[in-house]
Parts: C-alpha cells; structure tokens; sequence
C-alpha cells in the first residue's frame, strides 16, 4: 500500500451499542485528512482503532504500512497521536514530559535534549520548559501535547479535535502548526466537528454521523453537491410590517435566520426577486441589504446528513481531566 | 530479545517517571509510610516482648504495606488524568506499562524495608544472615507489589482511592492471617491451612528463620511460594488489565 493510512470495514461496538459502523477509507501521504461530525458521531473511536488504543470488533486499519492489530509497537513507531484532552503530566516539567515521550518511543539518549529543545523551540514554550504543564494555559499545554507527538519525528499524525474548547487565538496557532507540519510533509489525519476549520485545513473530509461515512471527497466537491440551489441573505429595515410571509412567497424553497439576516433558498431567481420587491413594497418593508450566498461546506453538510448545523456547534461536556467530578466505572 | 529489551527501558521509564510524581501523592504517603508506622507502634508499645521476637511481624508488615501503597493508585490515576491514554498511543506493550508500575511500588517497598533491617543491624539483634533476608526482602517486594497492581485492575475504576480502599479490603485480613502477629506454628491446623494462602505468609516465616532461628516452612518452600504468587499476580494483573482496558478508554 502506497497510502498512509487505510481503513478496510472498520467497526467497533461497545457491548451491543454500535459506534463505528463498517467504514473504509484511505489516506494518501503528505495528505490532510479530515473526519467531520458531530459529537458521538464515533469520530474519537475511529481514531482510536486507528491509533492502536483499541481492537477493533471487525475489519481492520493499515498504518504506515503495519496492521494496527497484529503489529501495533511496529505502527505506534511511525505515528503521533494528539488526543483530544491534552493528556501530559501535570505534575512534570514540559521540558521532563518531553524527555519521558521521547523514552517511551526510543528516541536515542543523545537525540532526546536536542529534539525536545528543537519543538520547545517551534511552538513558542522553549522559555516555559521548566514550569510544571499543571501552570501552563490550555493553549499551551495543546500545542506541547502536539509537541510530545512529534518527539520521534513521525510521518503521520492524529490529532482528535485539536482546537476543541480553545480561545480564538489558541486554536488559529494550532490550524497554523499543523499546516506548517504538513508542509513539512506530515501526513495529517484529524477528526473535527468545526466545519470551517474542516473546511480551512483539510484536503479531504470524510463526513461520519452515527458511526458511518455518509461522504467522501475534497471540501470543494462536497459544496459542488449543493449547487443549483440558489441562497440570498437579506436584511430588513427596523420599520414595516412581520416579514412571516417570506417563506411563503413563490420560488421560496427553506428559509433560515441568521441572527438578523434571513437566509432564503430559491428556485428561480427572478420570479423570487420580483415577489421579494412586491412583498417588501405590500409590507412597508426596507430591504437594506441583499447578497447573493455561494454554497458552503456547512449547507453541503446539512444537505447531506439531514443535521441542522447547531449540532455541530455543540460543545463536549467537560473532558474528565484533574479534578473535575468523577464517577466509578 | 532486542524487543524484550526496548520494553524493558520503557518500563525502566515508566517506573522513573511513577517515583517522580506518585511517590509524594497524599494516599501513598498515608497508606505507605504513617499507617504502618502506626500499626507498628500499636503492635510493639507496651508489649513485653523481646525486638528479636517483634522484629519478623514489624518486618512483614512494613514490607507488605510499603510495596502495597504506590501500586493499586496509579492506573485509576493515569485513568482519570488521561494519561494512560498517553501511554498506550505510544509504542509500549501493556505488560510493559503494568512492569513499569510494579517497578515504581517495589523500590518502594524496598526502600522503606531497608529501615527495620537497619534498625536490627544497629541495635546488634544478631541477624543470622543478612544477605539472604535482603535477597527475600526483594522477592517479597515483588511479589507484594505486583499484588497492588493486580488489585488496581478490577474494578476498572478511575478514582484512586477508591482503589486504595478495596485493596485495604484485601490487605488488612492478609496481614492478620499471616502470621506477622502470631507465629504460623502456634495458630490452629484450620489457621496454619488459611496462612498459606497468603504471599505474606512465606516472608514473614523467612523472616522469623533468619532473626530467631525457627520456622514452619523451610527455607526454600518460602523463597518458591512468594516468587509463584509474584509471577501469578504479574500474570494476573496484565490479563486482568487488558480485559478492562477498554473501560477506562470508554
């Protein structure tokens, strides 16, 4: 296999609740690949069957060239794994965390400062190294777990919802690291439920709900599903009358709300425009501003999967990390 | 063997970074060190007998207790942290996560024994070999230490103290049924049948055979059941953990 990573009918149940059902996919090198869905899709156990973590209950996942079943250390070599808490030791040093990552995947004694240095050094914490990752901010600590992941220099990388829970500014450091890592030539392989960053970051996205792949291929080819539906975003004055009747109107096919602007999908267009100016003139109404909207991987995603978009902007409860409540298995 | 021997420095790993951050946690310092100091004063204040007599008891429990502390907290810990999650993105075989973490609770254990051996070499009790005693002292350890590991891995749980208490449930009837305060030879046959059943047992009788010079069991039969209860417990343990791996996971 050429490719870096290949899933072939993956599935994974836990007792009898199925949470990856059947998938298959490949990756290409230098590639970044994105899984998009909403929380529970069965994104984090994908990457967990990809990475190792777990067997899968059929099917199996190719990485780097090994089956992640039957030669798992053979494929933990060649990969980094950023899992979607930041998972380092509180309690260690960064620059100790780094040094314990590079024991555990035999980094050589003598490589094992300079590496650690060097990623210090390329996130922007080589002047932290000494502070416990218990004191460092969320960002940090995400941009050294990612650090951690790359002590051994792998040539694939994982990462589950890396800017999930992040401030604006953390998480465009980390949509910048990891182009930087894959113009370096790291193949990439992450899971999101932000479609925009899906849309910004990756080459292609395999869209999962419900633990199946709905669809596959490149961001602009899922949009180009959409087109032929034609979308305005209007904006009314404050004065006139309800604008209720908009959905109503000829050539209307959904109507949406978009904070203050109406999202209106139509037929044709200027039969809609022509009853738009009529129905604005009837209700005292004042169009302020009207744009013509190109489809977006967000309406390709509705489209798709049938899931309003505000699934997707539902955060996770609270990773259980430090001492958050806890509750016995 | 080039990948046994790669395992092993992961464990040697595993094992560095454990006495790093575990070793000060609160539990273990209770637990580990003022428990059975406690339990040790309880047992020698205001008795009228002789060190040479208390010695082997005080031996046995500062053993068990101080290899039993660090052991049964830190997969919960790594559970509950996420960190275990770390290690097994990582190239490392799970027998050699569990390796390194029975490391890490065996230092312990031996590290804190070393003090009544200490105690009995300065005070001049006459021990009759010293070498063979430390030599049991480390395979005690050992076999102790895999114990906590194994009692970590069920239930799969991800609060330590909770797995602290249920692994006291275990600890403290081993301590009274292994002759520590009684000599094995003085309990009732139905006693001297339950005593066996315990690791602790064997050490304690060891220990008993080197201060005083009397023993239920002869020497080898000692050094033979505490080694078969470590490779059980060893093998126990990483069984145990792979089976409820996935419900720290989930």
């Amino acid at each position: 296999m050429d490719g870096a990573i290949e899933a072939i009918n993956l599935t994974k149940y836990y007792g009898k609740i199925l949470a990856v059902d059947n998938i298959s996919f490949e990756v290409e090198r230098g590639e970044v690949f994105g899984f998009l869905g909403p929380n529970g899709a069965g994104k984090t156990t994908a990457i967990r069957l990809l990475t190792g973590q777990m067997k899968p209950s059929s099917g199996s996942a190719i990485v780097a060239g090994f089956d992640m079943t039957r030669e798992p250390i053979k494929a933990k070599r060649l990969i980094g794994v950023v899992p979607e808490v930041s998972n380092l030791y509180d309690e260690l040093s960064a620059w100790d965390n780094l040094i314990f990552a590079a024991q555990l995947y035999g980094v050589p004694r003598g490589a094992r400062g300079m590496r650690a240095k060097e990623l210090l050094e390329f996130i922007g914490l080589y002047d932290r190294r000494e502070d416990r990752v218990g004191n460092l901010s969320k960002g940090m600590r995400r941009r050294l777990t990612i650090a951690a992941a790359l002590i051994h220099e792998p040539s694939i990388l994982f990462l589950d919802e890396p800017t999930s829970g992040l401030d604006v500014e953390s998480a465009r450091a980390i949509r910048g690291l990891i182009r930087e890592l894959n113009g370096r030539g790291t193949t990439v392989f992450l899971t999101t439920h932000y479609i925009e960053e899906a849309d910004h970051l990756c080459d292609r996205i395999a869209i999962i709900d419900r633990g199946r792949i709905v669809a596959k291929d490149k961001p602009e080819g899922l949009k180009s599903r959409v087109e032929g539906r034609t979308a305005f975003d209007i904006s009314f004055g404050p004065r006139g009358g309800p604008v209720d009747g908009l959905a109503a109107l000829d050539h209307v096919k959904e109507v949406s709300k978009l904070g203050e602007v109406f999202r209106v999908y139509v037929g044709d267009v200027t039969g809609f425009l022509q009853a738009l100016a009529d129905f604005a003139r009837g209700n005292g109404l004042e169009i302020t501003s009207i744009n013509t909207v190109k489809p977006s991987l967000e309406d390709a995603f509705v489209r798709i999967t049938g899931l309003s978009p505000e699934v997707m902007r539902v955060e996770k409860e609270p990773a259980r990390r430090g001492d958050v409540g806890y509750s016995s298995h | 063997m080039i990948r046994l021997a790669e395992q092993f420095r992961r464990s040697l790993a595993i094992s560095e970074k454990n006495i790093k951050i575990y070793y000060s946690k609160g539990p273990v310092i209770v637990f580990g060190l003022l428990f059975p100091l406690f339990l040790a004063l309880a047992y020698i204040v205001g008795r009228s007998i002789s060190l040479r007599e208390v010695l082997p008891g005080l031996m046995g429990m500062t053993t068990f207790f101080t290899a039993t502390s660090v052991g049964p907290s830190i997969i919960p810990w790594e559970t509950r942290s996420k960190t275990l999650e770390r290690l097994l993105c990582c190239p490392v075989a799970l027998w050699a996560i569990i390796l390194g973490d029975v490391l890490s609770s065996f230092l312990f254990g031996l590290l804190i024994s070393i003090i009544p051996i200490t105690f009995a070499l300065i005070l001049n009790v006459g021990l009759l070999n010293f070498v063979v005693l430390l030599f049991g002292m480390i395979i005690a350890s050992m076999c102790f230490s895999a114990l906590s590991v194994l009692l970590s891995a069920y239930p799969p749980t991800d609060i330590p103290a909770t797995s602290m208490m249920l692994s006291s449930l275990v600890k403290f009837p081993l301590v009274f049924i292994s002759g520590v305060f009684v000599p094995i030879e003085q309990l009732p046959s139905w006693g001297q049948y339950v005593a066996s059943l315990s690791p602790l047992t064997y050490f304690t009788d060891l220990a008993r055979q080197l201060i005083s010079g009397r023993s239920f069991y002869p020497m080898a039969i000692n050094f033979v059941m505490m080694s078969v209860f470590a490779a059980i417990f060893i093998f126990a343990a990483i069984r145990i953990h792979e089976r409820t791996l996935i419900k720290r996971l989930t």
